[in-house]
């Protein structure tokens, strides 16, 4: 318990993942939360890579975490702006009345 | 080592806890503060493990530019109050129990493989890329960044671009009734199309009206 190692870090990535999916699948109110989901699992393997580059004594595992925080940010503009526009033309975001494509 | 567990600790409880207000929270402005919450504990975690240089962009990126646009979109849609709470849809729908057991399901996986889990010995081996103990951690990624992942970069260079005018052109209208200069306009206009050099013969006057 003391001691941290790798799995601790791991761990705590599996419990912000699962939270994230989470949070897509038991969202019932607006898009915008389930981009906040989309963001936390960005996050959670975020820990992973960082947790695995600092334990293995890797920098690439950073590296490539700096990547997923571009990718990251490039989503959640595009994501908000398609969100902005769909209220614009729909007048609600809420995700019971997203149905237009009946998926 | 008891510091380093304890606000291990500390951090990843506030980091939970946040995460799953996130999702629960009734408000979304609220759900936004817990996001922002979230990503600064998480971190304080990078910076308590050693890599302070994404600990820090961390917190640039996605504190300073992601959350603020979260927040500013939320309040600009109005959207911020639901009526419905979190586990009552309109028409008692069936998503959470099954979202439910797939999150456990999912959690359970994660842990399964994390517990049973040791790497080979032969594994840390086949890195190739060295911590350099004598650098500060970004100079260590500058090092490398620049110059193993120049490609990767520059590609994400152009993913940011893409990404901004993708924004901009979704979210682009014409408005009506707008009065706005047309430089194109302005600029190739003509002496002949707005002048007109008319011979006044004396005494004649002169006939606008044609």
């Amino acid at each position: 318990m003391i001691e941290i190692g790798l799995g601790h870090y791991l761990t705590f990535g599996a419990i912000i993942f699962s939270i994230g999916t989470l949070g897509i699948f038991v969202n019932r109110k607006n898009v915008i939360v389930i981009l906040m989901s989309i963001e936390l699992i960005l996050l959670a393997v975020n820990i992973n890579l960082v947790a695995f580059s600092i334990y293995l004594q890797d920098i690439t595992g950073q590296i490539f975490t700096m990547f997923i925080l571009t990718v990251a940010a490039a989503e959640a503009a595009i994501g908000l702006a398609i969100i902005v526009s769909y209220y614009r033309n729909k007048g609600s975001i809420r995700v019971e009345e997203i149905n237009e494509m009946k998926g | 080592m008891i510091a380093h567990a304890f606000f291990f600790y500390f951090f990843s409880t506030i980091a939970i806890l946040s995460a799953i207000m996130v999702i629960v929270s009734r408000n979304t402005v609220h759900a936004v503060f817990f996001l922002i919450l979230d990503f600064i504990s998480i971190a304080s975690l990078f910076i308590i493990i050693g890599a302070e240089f994404l600990g820090m962009m961390m917190i640039i990126v996605y504190v300073g530019a992601v959350a603020v646009l979260f927040l500013f979109v939320v309040m600009l849609m109005n959207v911020s109050e639901q009526t419905l709470s979190w586990f009552r849809g309109s028409k008692q729908s069936k998503h959470i129990p099954v979202g439910l057991t797939v999150g456990a399901v999912i959690l359970l996986e994660l842990i399964v493989v994390i517990g049973g889990w040791k790497y080979r010995d032969t594994f840390t081996e086949t890195k190739f890329l060295n911590f350099q103990t004598d650098f500060t951690n970004t100079h260590a990624i500058g090092n490398v960044m620049y110059t193993e992942y120049i490609h990767l970069f520059q590609i994400s260079g152009i993913i940011l671009l893409l990404s901004m005018i993708g924004a901009i052109v979704l979210t682009y209208r014409k408005r009506e009734g707008v009065k706005r200069q047309s430089y194109f306009k302005q600029i190739s206009r003509e002496r002949e199309d707005s002048v007109k050099l008319v011979e006044v013969e004396s005494d004649k006057g002169v006939n606008l009206d044609d």
